[in-house]
């Protein structure tokens, strides 16, 4: 697979265009523009970023303030922080208030590997998802993240974009449209699905690609919007294909599998079932790539789940 | 323009009116509501630029009441300022009400969803700091517990007013002194709030909370100095008015028995006809 750029350049650059085109569009940012590759947004739109200090709740504050005075508004924070430390301004300032202003978490999930658990975060869909009136979007690669960024940029609701900083692979897609909620066809197949969110698309679609060679075909989603979920590419998944893999950079408590179970299973769709992604324990240390290996989610990792699965009655 | 007088007359009334809910609905903050009520009737009938007509205006001035469980004495001015009518108030706190226990944008004149304490002051950063940037001219104001000052993310928020030197957000302390398990400096010592807020970057001015006089000569001298954000420490009286009720913590979201309403309208009533 091509290795394109980090999703986090493409939204800069991204930014960058949205704010050339609407002088009201403003990033706000925590001593992260260096790691969210805002450094050239800086550089070219001085006027339109604000600094705040290391301080999210306040960087989640300021935010809903710009916003009620009319701004477009970016807020961008590690993951880690801002849905954890921050999480009460999300949910009252943001999301009660009904202040359309976009969350941006960077190095999300286990991006920041070696650093440990303080900078990691795998929690962040479980709390969200509980959280009435926000769009939660994991794009998986650089056409999603553009996409999603020019998306949130006119949803007029509070939405949270959640990256983390590995460089992507183009990935294949059926359609060449984006919608935020609707999930993008990755790979075609009948034996099995991957649903899959953010940077386990990429091992997801490997893993296929493993598995054809044994002659399992594999269907490969980007649920790159897991609220609201694609309750029709989750049931089309559970009723045309012989089971489902849910993949996530996330604890297995709360994210997408348990939001594709809980469906699922109210609709009385019993298929083959699997949740992967970080078990309920300490993690072990290690970088993005080891951690994926470590817990399964990369290529041969998920080719191995899912043969464990298809060989259940 | 409302004369001392007429304000004060309007405070009282305020009080009456406030009691008068906070009893029909079985609930409320009466503590601090009658500790807030002189700073809000200022706010609203000498001090902000905005109305019901312009409630929806690019330039109007703002108001974030981050001490958000005094919503009963916010609701009491709004609706005798006209967002919208008394009689609603009569279905405060009951089921299905957009009345609530805490300001919600749901009513109108209420400009954030306030509560949760410590929130307010950032998001009236927020709102300073964008018209700034926009050129425009109105301010904001936003009223804070002294409790609620224990709270950290107040002071990031301080820092970043002072940083972006925003003179044209005006921050008001309610330093009644008292909060639920008793006084502040108990608790968690406050004192000294204004060398404090001098320290994070603030102008300061220190006047007598429950004198209406005293108020609109402070808050008609905003900004106090150029290029930094104003703090006003406003000394006030939890329970305000009604003799029993003051300064005792207990009346923090204490509800009078038929027997102490009684007693309370009949003070306040004695003090209205004192001023008239």
């Amino acid at each position: 697979m091509e290795q394109a750029l980090v999703n986090l350049e493409v939204f800069s650059a991204t930014l960058l265009e949205l704010a050339r085109a609407d002088s009201n569009l403003l990033v706000v940012t925590s001593d992260s523009r260096g790691s969210a590759k805002l450094a050239p947004f800086a550089k070219a739109a001085p006027g339109q970023i604000v600094e705040v200090g290391i301080a999210e709740q306040n960087l989640v504050g300021v935010a809903a303030g710009l916003a009620a005075a009319g701004k477009t508004v970016f807020a961008v924070s590690p993951a880690c922080f801002l849905t954890a430390r921050s999480l009460e301004q999300i949910k009252n300032d943001l999301c009660y208030s009904d202040r359309p202003v976009k969350a941006v978490g960077i190095s999300a999930g286990v991006s920041y590997g070696a650093l440990g658990t303080t900078h990691h975060s795998l929690h962040d869909y479980a709390v969200l998802r509980a959280i009435h009136n926000l769009a939660i979007v994991a794009p998986a690669d650089n056409f999603e993240t553009r996409e999603a960024v020019r998306a949130a940029a006119r949803l007029p609701m509070p939405v949270y974009l959640r990256f983390g900083k590995k460089r992507m692979p183009h990935l294949p897609r059926m359609e060449p449209d984006f919608a935020l909620g609707r999930a993008s066809r990755i790979r075609e197949g009948t034996d099995l699905s991957f649903l899959a969110c953010g940077e386990t698309v990429a091992p997801a679609f490997e893993a296929a690609g493993l598995l054809a060679k044994e002659g399992i075909q594999c269907r490969v989603l980007s649920v790159h919007t897991l609220k609201p979920l694609d309750v029709a590419a989750v049931r089309q998944a559970a009723t045309e294909t012989g089971g489902v893999i849910t993949v996530e950079e996330h604890s297995i408590n709360g994210g997408l599998g348990e939001a594709c179970a809980a469906l699922m299973l109210q609709e009385g769709l019993f298929a083959r079932f699997k949740i992967t992604g970080f078990p309920d324990d300490h993690t072990v240390t290690g970088s993005q790539e080891e951690l994926f290996r470590h817990y399964g989610l990369d290529g041969p990792g998920l080719a191995a789940t899912a043969r464990q699965l298809l060989a259940k009655r | 323009m409302l004369t001392e007088r007429d304000l004060k007359l309007k405070s009282a009334q305020y009080r009456k009116d406030l009691l008068r809910l906070i009893k029909a609905c079985g609930t409320g903050h009466t503590g601090g509501d009658l500790s807030c009520l002189d700073i809000l009737n200022v706010l609203y009938n000498r001090v902000l630029r905005v109305s019901p007509e312009t409630f929806k205006s690019q330039d109007r001035d703002y108001y974030i009441q981050s001490k958000g469980h005094c919503a009963e004495a916010l609701f009491v001015v709004l609706a005798d300022r006209g967002f919208f009518p008394a009689k609603d108030l009569e279905t405060l706190n009951r089921y299905g009400s957009h009345y609530l226990g805490h300001p919600t944008r749901d009513v109108n004149g209420v400009e954030q969803n306030t509560g949760a304490l410590g929130h307010g002051l950032a998001v009236a950063v927020g709102i300073a700091l964008a018209g700034k940037m926009d050129r425009k001219d109105y301010r904001v104001f936003t009223l804070l517990g002294d409790g609620e000052l224990a709270e950290g993310s107040n002071w990031e928020a301080a820092m970043t007013a002072a940083h972006y030197r925003l003179d044209n957000l005006v921050a008001i302390v309610d330093r009644n002194g008292l909060q639920i398990t008793g006084s502040t400096e108990d608790v968690c010592q406050l004192s000294p709030l204004d060398e404090k807020f001098k320290a994070f970057g603030f102008a300061v001015q220190r006047c007598d909370g429950n004198d209406v006089g005293d108020l609109v000569r402070t808050l008609e001298a905003v900004p106090f100095r150029p290029g930094k954000p104003s703090l006003v420490l406003a000394r006030t009286r939890k329970g305000k008015g009604v003799s029993f009720m003051e300064n005792v913590a207990k009346w923090h979201h204490g509800v009078p028995n038929d027997e102490e309403f009684s007693r309370a309208m009949a003070e306040l009533e004695a003090a209205e006809a004192a001023i008239a």
